[in-house]
């Protein structure tokens, strides 16, 4: 049997669309209701609570704990202060992205890495001659992520912290009641939101103080559909959709640089040697074959599509994860690989991997789309990401 | 005069059938002899205990070649493979170690054991897939002869070259070491947990007269990775039916395509007149002429029991003698009033474990498999063997009768010659051997047997007629295989002796139930027809 998670306990009574979704060998809410519309409308509009204990979690320790993810992630780990968060992927010696995550400094030597694959071994791998201790705690740190403008105000009703100075891509020690957390400023869904970090055996009153500080507020517990919108507004990456790891590819052409997933920003090549740099340098002063991009569906020519078949148009009720070619002028040039509608922004947008010429913001390209059996092509404009970037999230 | 056929195909094994089949679909008139009254040769099912199917001596399926099923039909033919989802090595403490065929349960149960091995029991998967594939398309090829300026032997070595190509450094270097390794140096550069070692491993020396640690054991675990079932590789399956019901199939495809088969026909010799095949004799005296004859036996009964080998060059028949096809294992099938319980995963209340459904193997750590070589060594079948265990009637219910059971198991190490030589009581020693490891796991089971079948490899030389009992036509060593198998310079399924062929699993690929053999040598027979 599949288990369920730390809070399994609480959501599974809720979810009442009883369509669990396996997560990292985990089972986690799709929707707790029939429809996911309400709780996508929450992130946006209220607040979300989301199980996202299944993420791969490991602390690091010691000395060399710095030296070790220097080493292994493209970020600059060295220079992350105390109660900072870095968002990073890694890559392996070809420069080819194998994870991504965050790192978060939780106090002098001890970090916090996150990741959606198991990276145990190869963190020992990568370990060899450092003095740092590596610990899975994946199972025994249970994680809530509560996502949306009104987070802040549901966290103040039940937690000291000063949330006033707690800044994106920051965390703080404290608690929730009587339950002790780690509180950072991140999350999935490109909004104002927080993730909090405790022990699994606390996760019970944990989730139970959130639900009751929550209720006045419209906040609602959510399930990954809701979440699957949200972070294609957001512009942010999904492995095994948006990027196959190049641990698991088979052929060269399944993988993807950093600079080819737009994460060139997270790479810092002048920071000492780490794993792939040597390919990244390369990569940089080639520039890279393909752009990650947002696709912005022309909706008037889609509309036309679907009326000459006397249809209105139709869109996928979630977030399609498949891959879908792009052409220009007759030729594919790329495909999309997650591709929804945004109820908030009333656009039918798509991320999607371009070679590198036809990537520039407002270029035009003809995106495959089945109307009524059919094969036909819609124009989208490259947009640049994220979708979605509300002043919020940072201020 | 008897009617001549086009072919004699000697010996009714999945091999022989196929080579029959695919020869008749080419239009020709086709026999095959079998000794024995059933089908299959070492892929039978009988039921030698009223009510209870054993699946004789091979008990499963993975390796049987995709282009065989397609193109024999075999589905139409009543082939069915049932899946077989886990295996299972209960241990000596009471736990155990399981593989079951979800991987976030398998990662799960390996991380209770070692976390790292958990992760790596991935990344080795993948490694040995992408070699496995780089390595398989080798399977369905006529091997080339290296050493031939021949058209075909250039165009072969040239693919050989440009799929050598293919591979990316890191594969190429690490196929490199799989042909030189022992299985267990292989495993320990992966794995720290013992259990998983030992299993791994125990794909390593099967149907060989080797130990995990003996070099050139690595290359054995590739084989077994080359397994493919409706395009899942390492898939293992259970033929309904039993593997007799493999065989089946195939006889019937066979027929189908116009093939006349004779049971209870054993061959005598091959007859050949002026250095050419021109039929056979049977032991009951009848000649039957044909233009050609192929043989699915291995190579030892071929060349030194159905040839005069007076006829063959010296250093051929030199080569034969010295091929190895060392028998290492045995068989006990049992008759059970019920499943046995194991301790470590109790039968829970729908009267089943979990493990019942799939394989479950003693091979608590590498060291349990070496000692277990090392009896056989020294002359003696192995106190405590390696066992790999199915449940058919778990799987196929027609097996047994309602509620009771079908046991198969797998045993290695059982040399061919044992110290004072096997004789029943022996084979009783033997069988005993292997019910009290057993029983050691799920002490219910001595009190469950109602039959017990037990096969020494001079029991299952004397049945199949597999010289030594060796379940693969020959050891899959790799000196004796692709264009060394059986010997070099004759791997092309032809032999010295004109219009006489050879079909079975010594030639190449060799092994398991593959029907690769069979294939390829019809389709080389046929080009010679032309």
């Amino acid at each position: 049997m599949l288990r369920g998670t730390p809070f399994h306990t609480r959501t599974a009574p809720l979810c009442q669309a009883q369509n669990w979704r396996r997560w990292a060998g985990s089972l986690v809410a799709g929707s707790y209701e029939l429809s996911h519309e309400r709780e996508y409308w929450a992130v946006r509009d209220s607040a979300a609570l989301f199980d996202i204990s299944p993420l791969y979690k490991y602390l690091i320790t010691g000395r060399d704990a710095a030296r070790l993810l220097d080493r292994v992630v493209t970020r600059r780990v060295s220079q992350c202060a105390v109660g900072q968060v870095l968002y990073t992927p890694w890559c392996d010696e070809a420069g080819k992205v194998i994870d991504d995550g965050t790192v978060a400094r939780l106090d002098e030597t001890t970090y916090r890495l996150t990741s959606a694959d198991p990276n145990l071994r190869w963190l020992h791998l990568n370990a060899r001659g450092l003095s740092v201790e590596i610990v899975d705690v994946s199972e025994r740190t249970a994680a809530l992520a509560l996502q949306g403008p009104l987070a802040r105000r549901i966290l103040q009703q039940v937690s000291p912290a000063d949330f006033d100075r707690l800044k994106y891509f920051r965390l703080a020690h404290t608690t929730v009641r009587d339950v002790p957390v780690t509180i950072s400023r991140t999350g999935y869904t490109g909004d104002l939101g927080y993730e909090l970090w405790t022990d699994a055996a606390h996760a019970e009153r944990l989730w139970d103080a959130l639900m009751d500080a929550g209720r006045g507020y419209g906040m609602t517990p959510a399930g990954i559909l809701a979440l699957d919108v949200a972070r294609v507004e957001a512009g942010l990456l999904l492995i095994e959709v948006d990027y196959q790891s190049a641990r698991h590819a088979l052929t060269e052409a399944e993988t993807s640089t950093p600079y080819e997933l737009g994460l060139g920003w997270t790479v810092a090549l002048d920071k000492g040697n780490f794993v792939g740099r040597k390919a990244l340098q390369a990569e940089q002063a080639r520039g890279p074959a393909w752009q990650f991009v947002g696709l912005e569906v022309e909706w008037k020519s889609l509309e036309r599509l679907y009326a000459e078949a006397g249809l209105p148009p139709q869109l996928p009720a979630a977030t399609l994860r498949a891959s879908v070619p792009v052409a220009s002028l007759g030729r594919q040039i790329g495909y999309a690989t997650s591709l929804a509608w945004s109820p908030l922004l009333k656009k039918y947008m798509a991320l999607a991997h371009l070679e590198a010429a036809h990537a520039r913001p407002d270029n035009l390209v003809m995106l495959e789309v089945t109307v009524q059996h059919r094969r036909r092509y819609a124009p989208a404009r490259v947009v640049t990401l994220p979708f979605f970037n509300p002043e919020r999230k940072r201020a | 005069m008897a009617t001549t056929y086009d072919a004699i195909i000697i010996g009714g094994g999945h091999n022989g059938l196929i080579t029959a089949a695919y020869l008749a679909r080419a239009g020709k008139q086709v026999l095959v002899l079998e000794r024995r009254h059933v089908l299959g040769g070492a892929a039978v099912t009988e039921e030698v205990y009223p009510g209870f199917k054993y699946t004789v001596f091979s008990y499963v399926v993975s390796l049987l070649r995709p282009e065989v099923i397609r193109e024999l039909d075999l589905p139409r033919h009543g082939l069915k493979i049932l899946p077989l989802p886990s295996t299972f090595t209960p241990l000596p403490n009471g736990d155990y170690l399981a593989a079951w065929d979800d991987p976030d349960l398998t990662r799960r149960e390996i991380y209770r054991h070692s976390p790292r091995d958990a992760e790596a029991y991935e990344d080795y998967g993948r490694q040995m897939f992408r070699m496995a594939r780089a390595v398989k398309p080798i399977l369905s090829m006529i091997p080339p002869d290296p050493t031939s300026l021949g058209p075909d032997d250039l165009l072969g070595l040239l693919k050989l070259g440009g799929h050598a190509r293919g591979l990316e450094a890191r594969d190429f270097y690490n196929l490199a070491k799989l042909m030189t390794m022992s299985a267990a140096d292989l495993l320990d550069e992966w794995f720290e947990c013992e259990p998983l070692k030992g299993t791994k491993s125990a794909s390593g020396i099967i149907g060989t007269f080797l130990g995990p640690r003996s070099p050139g054991t690595a290359y054995v675990l590739l084989h077994h990775y080359m397994g493919e079932i409706d395009g899942v590789f390492r898939a293992w399956g259970f033929a309904k039916g039993g593997t007799g019901g493999i065989s089946q199939a195939i006889a019937s495809a066979a027929r189908a395509a116009g093939v006349e088969i004779r049971t209870e026909a054993p061959v005598a010799q091959v007859i050949v007149k002026n250095g050419r095949a021109v039929g056979v004799a049977l032991e009951n005296g009848d000649e039957l002429p044909a233009r050609y004859v192929a043989s699915s036996l291995d190579p030892k009964r071929t060349f030194l029991k159905l040839v005069d080998p007076g006829l063959l060059p010296g250093d051929f028949v030199d080569a034969i003698r010295r091929y190895k096809i060392r028998g290492s294992s045995g068989k006990v099938n049992l008759a059970l009033d019920a499943l046995p319980d194991f301790t470590a995963l109790p039968i829970r209340a729908d009267g089943y474990s979990p493990l019942h459904r799939g394989a479950v193997s003693i091979s608590p750590s590498v060291d349990y498999i070496e000692r277990a070589y090392d009896d056989a060594k020294y002359g003696r079948f192995s106190r405590r063997p390696y066992l790999d265990c199915i449940f058919p009637s778990v799987i196929d219910p027609e097996m047994a009768p309602p509620g009771k059971h079908v046991m198969s198991c797998f045993v290695q190490y059982a040399p061919y010659e044992i110290e004072g030589g096997w004789d029943d009581a022996r084979r009783e020693a033997f069988g005993d051997a292997v019910v009290d490891t057993l029983a050691e796991y799920a002490p219910n089971l001595k009190s469950l047997i109602r039959h017990r079948q037990v096969l020494t490899p001079p029991d299952i030389e004397q049945i199949t007629g597999l010289t030594e009992g060796n379940i693969f036509q020959g050891e899959l060593a790799l000196h004796q295989l692709f264009f060394l198998r059986p010997a070099a310079g004759w791997a092309q399924y032809r032999t010295p002796i004109a219009n006489l062929w050879q079909c079975g699993s010594g030639t190449h690929p060799g092994g398991g139930i593959m029907g690769a053999s069979g294939r390829l040598a019809a389709l080389e027979m046929l080009k010679d027809w032309r």
